[in-house]
């Protein structure tokens, strides 16, 4: 009954994502007020029945009905509550449902703080959520139901995959999908205003916090599929340059890019058509990597999808989305006024020096991401791109970015003085360059990558604090109460660009410093890495919820005393018998001992592995801090004050242009 | 600076950006792209001598070998027309894959050595027990059309 109850809410919202699509896109066009108004309620209730679809599907999973066939096939009885829970999101249906649903959270966020908006403009925005919307529900309905049932049901379902038991998975692919699906409000923003060929000043400003909260979401969605991987694979590793991870890094890169962009478009007025087409590419993006992960064209971790139909529907609505909204932009974009003069050195310069090659970067990554599969479509042959293109590749475009890093915040609108900001960052050239070296010379044998890496991190932070003095200086006062005169997005930017900086060293650090061993150990024996003594005292049996395992015991010790006991596992899932490396690892801020367990040899003895990783949770660190920031910029208060300014008056001007 | 200079100031950077990315990619490319030879394909002398690809097939039962001190193993992998040696340092390459079984598939990537033995730095399997690399899959696929056809 209840999987029936969901799947009749699924076709409802289908229903309502029609009407929360078409009429009010009428009504704009023809300026009819009654038409416009549709779309409000007709988005909320379309979340309302989303909200309730999935609802009955995550019911369904808690209270293990293996009647239906989505339960049956990623559940099982003995998987804890908040992982059955977890696992209404793990399978491919259950998570374009997700998808949906988080589409229609946010229409709903738009529905209620867009009252400050034009009523043509905010229902133009939301009927191209609602199209999207109808997109997404039609595919689920069609190709992906997560309600059909299974007859007879099964006595008990096959299990989560053991990879996906992990905290980590009740947090991430939500936050990330909060990323992903937040840019179609960006999209949707940039399509209202090609449709009604508005685009001035004000759509930026609107535009702008959306940008930023989605960029935020899918920061924190990253930072912390990183961190899961690094915990959870076993392998030691961070970033693999994995299809999977490139689907999300990629709207992040078009949505760092569209960030920026829209400061220029917003405070002077330049690029307002890159910027709209770095809206359509954000979102672009968020879809190529929905059908990257979900169409099963891959064959990874994340791939569970193997129905060729699917991947067909997916191509075509990508198609239908990224080549509409080109095709608009084409026929409309030429109308658009262009914006303010600058110098070929600027503020307004360096973003779109920073938007070059964050496009740039983002197309390599995805060349390389795409290539084996077409050339494998095309029958040319089985390719793969490794990490060491990706590095090669990667490593040289993002590093004179760091360094414009330090210059594009501090220099001017319009016309920046090149002899001046010379002379103003000698002094920041010469610390970051000090340490640098310092930092190399120090890491034991010469390592010039560590020391260049280091020294580009320092090269940012001595800038921002640059920048905080030449805003001190320019309010006047005692410093306490000129710091708090600071606006919260140049408080936002400088932590983004401080957690930037940070993620750079942890990265270098680790990749230059980090040292691993992979010795046979017996019962008693001891093996020394980094400074650090590692004694294997044997394994023992352990029983968890839905596996067993043996636990091992390693004590470690330093300079001989014993600091702690690490118990790396290596479990075998009931269910599907699936054996899996738990490591264990203790952290730290300045390193993290890692350790996990092999194969097991003869007489209790066992291979084993050891990490030692410096500065490895710099990365998250410095991945939160970048969120923060955009949290920081997305609260600022211009935007809080638009907002109240508007809720008075908020019905005058009532799409009568239109 | 004058809107038209303005374009032009973008266009050149673009082009500028697009010439240094379509230099990196295609150096990047040239250097590190892996390829995948069936073991038949490498029978036959198609894989290159002195750069690393990528073979794929199944784990013939009962060759896996580990050495006593279980850093190195040696096993064998066939696409099911031919058979192929790998080998395997743990010590250097850490741990195989959990889901690394006889009979099951799996990919390697590495170099092929003087003694015809696959000298592989990296063992892929698949995150799901029943699940076959697509490679893999492809390899076996290819062999048994191929004996097909000399029927």
């Amino acid at each position: 009954m209840i999987p029936e109850i969901g799947h009749f809410a699924l076709i409802l919202a289908l229903l309502l994502a029609l009407v929360q699509g078409i009429p009010p896109l009428i009504g704009a066009h023809r300026g009819n007020a009654t038409l416009m108004a549709v779309a409000r309620p007709a988005a909320q209730g379309q979340f309302l029945f989303v909200a309730i679809a999935y609802g009955c599907l995550a019911y369904s999973f808690l209270v293990n009905d293996f009647s239906v066939a989505n339960v049956a096939r990623n559940s099982f009885s003995q998987l804890p509550p908040v992982y059955r829970f977890a696992a209404s999101w793990g399978s491919h249906e259950g998570s374009i449902l997700l998808w949906a649903l988080i589409l229609a959270l946010w229409t709903t966020a738009v529905t209620i703080w867009s009252r400050h908006l034009p009523e043509d403009m905010s229902a133009r925005v939301i009927g191209v959520m609602g199209l999207v919307s109808f997109g997404f529900l039609l595919f689920i309905l069609v190709a992906s139901n997560p309600f059909v049932r299974l007859s007879p049901a099964p006595m008990d379902g096959s299990d989560l995959n053991p990879l996906l038991q992990d905290p980590g998975m009740v947090f991430h692919p939500p936050m990330l999908y909060m990323g992903y699906v937040g840019f179609s409000v960006a999209f949707a923003f940039a399509i209202a205003a090609l449709l009604s060929g508005k685009m001035d000043v004000a759509w930026a400003r609107w535009s702008r916090p959306w940008t930023a909260v989605a960029w935020v979401f899918l920061s924190i969605g990253i930072t912390g599929g990183s961190w899961w991987a690094y915990n959870e694979l076993g392998w030691g590793g961070w970033w693999f340059w994995d299809p999977t991870e490139n689907a999300s890094f990629m709207p992040w890169l078009a949505g760092t890019a569209l960030l920026h962009s829209l400061v220029a478009t917003e405070k002077r007025g330049a690029f307002k058509n890159w910027t709209v087409l770095l809206a359509i590419l954000a979102f672009s993006m968020s879809l190529v990597g929905t059908f990257l992960v979900r169409s099963g064209v891959l064959s990874s971790v994340h791939a569970f999808a193997t129905d060729p139909t699917r991947g067909i529907f997916m191509l075509a609505f990508l198609g239908v989305v990224i080549g509409g909204s080109l095709a608009l932009f084409a026929f409309r974009a030429a109308k658009m006024p262009t914006g303010g003069s600058f110098t070929w050195f600027s503020r307004e310069s360096l973003l779109l020096a920073n938007n070059v090659v964050l496009v740039a970067a983002l197309g390599a990554v995805l060349l390389g991401t795409l290539y084996p599969l077409f050339m494998d479509a095309l029958g040319m042959g089985k390719i793969s791109v490794g990490p060491p293109y990706f590095n090669s590749v990667f490593v040289p475009l993002i590093t004179p970015l760091l360094f414009l890093m330090g210059v594009g915040p501090l220099a001017r609108w319009k016309q920046a003085s090149l002899p001046a900001m010379a002379k103003q960052l000698r002094v920041a050239l010469a610390i970051a360059a000090t340490t640098g070296v310092l930092v190399s010379l120090a890491s034991g044998s010469f390592k010039p990558m560590v020391g260049f890496g280091v020294a580009l991190a320092v090269w940012i932070v001595v800038t921002i604090y640059l920048g905080f003095a030449q805003r001190l200086k320019y309010i006047g006062g005692p410093t306490l109460p000129a710091l708090l005169k600071i606006p919260r997005g140049f408080w936002g930017m400088q932590m983004a660009h401080l957690g930037l900086a940070w993620v750079v060293a942890g990265i270098t650090l680790v990749s230059g410093l980090e040292t691993e061993r992979n010795v046979k150990m017996n019962i008693g024996d001891t093996t020394h890495l980094a400074g650090y003594d590692f004694t294997f005292q044997g394994v023992s049996p352990h029983e968890g919820p839905n596996y067993r395992a043996a636990s091992g015991n390693v004590e470690v010790a330093a300079g001989g005393k014993q600091l702690f006991v690490l118990h790396p596992q290596k479990r075998i899932y009931n269910a599907s018998g699936m054996p899996m490396t738990e490591a264990a690892i203790d952290y730290g801020f300045t390193r993290d001992v890692y350790v996990a367990l092999g194969d097991e040899l003869d007489n209790g003895a066992w291979t084993v592995r050891v990490f030692h990783k410096p500065f490895i949770n710099w990365l998250w660190i410095g991945g939160l801090f970048l969120a923060l920031g955009g949290v920081l910029a997305a609260s600022d208060r211009r935007y809080r004050i638009a907002l109240r300014a508007a809720e008075a008056p908020a019905v005058a001007p009532q799409g009568a242009q239109a | 600076m004058k809107s038209r200079n303005k374009k032009l100031l973008a266009i050149g950077l673009a082009v500028v950006g697009l010439a240094i990315v379509a230099a990196l990619v295609l150096n990047a490319f040239r250097n590190n792209l892996v390829f995948f030879f069936t073991p038949t394909q490498v029978a036959n002398g198609d894989a290159p001598k002195d750069r690393a690809f990528r073979i794929g097939g199944l784990v013939v039962a009962g060759t896996i070998k580990r050495s006593a001190d279980g850093m190195n193993a040696i096993f064998v992998v066939t696409d099911t027309a031919k058979t192929m040696p790998v080998s395997y340092s743990v010590k250097d390459n850490g741990p195989l894959p959990d889901l690394f079984k006889e009979g099951k598939g799996m990919v390697a990537e590495g170099k092929l050595g003087a003694n015809g033995v696959f000298a592989a730095t990296q063992v892929l399997t698949k995150h799901d027990e029943n699940y076959m690399p697509p490679e893999a899959a492809s390899a076996i696929a290819q062999a048994q059309k191929a004996q097909t056809l000399v029927k």
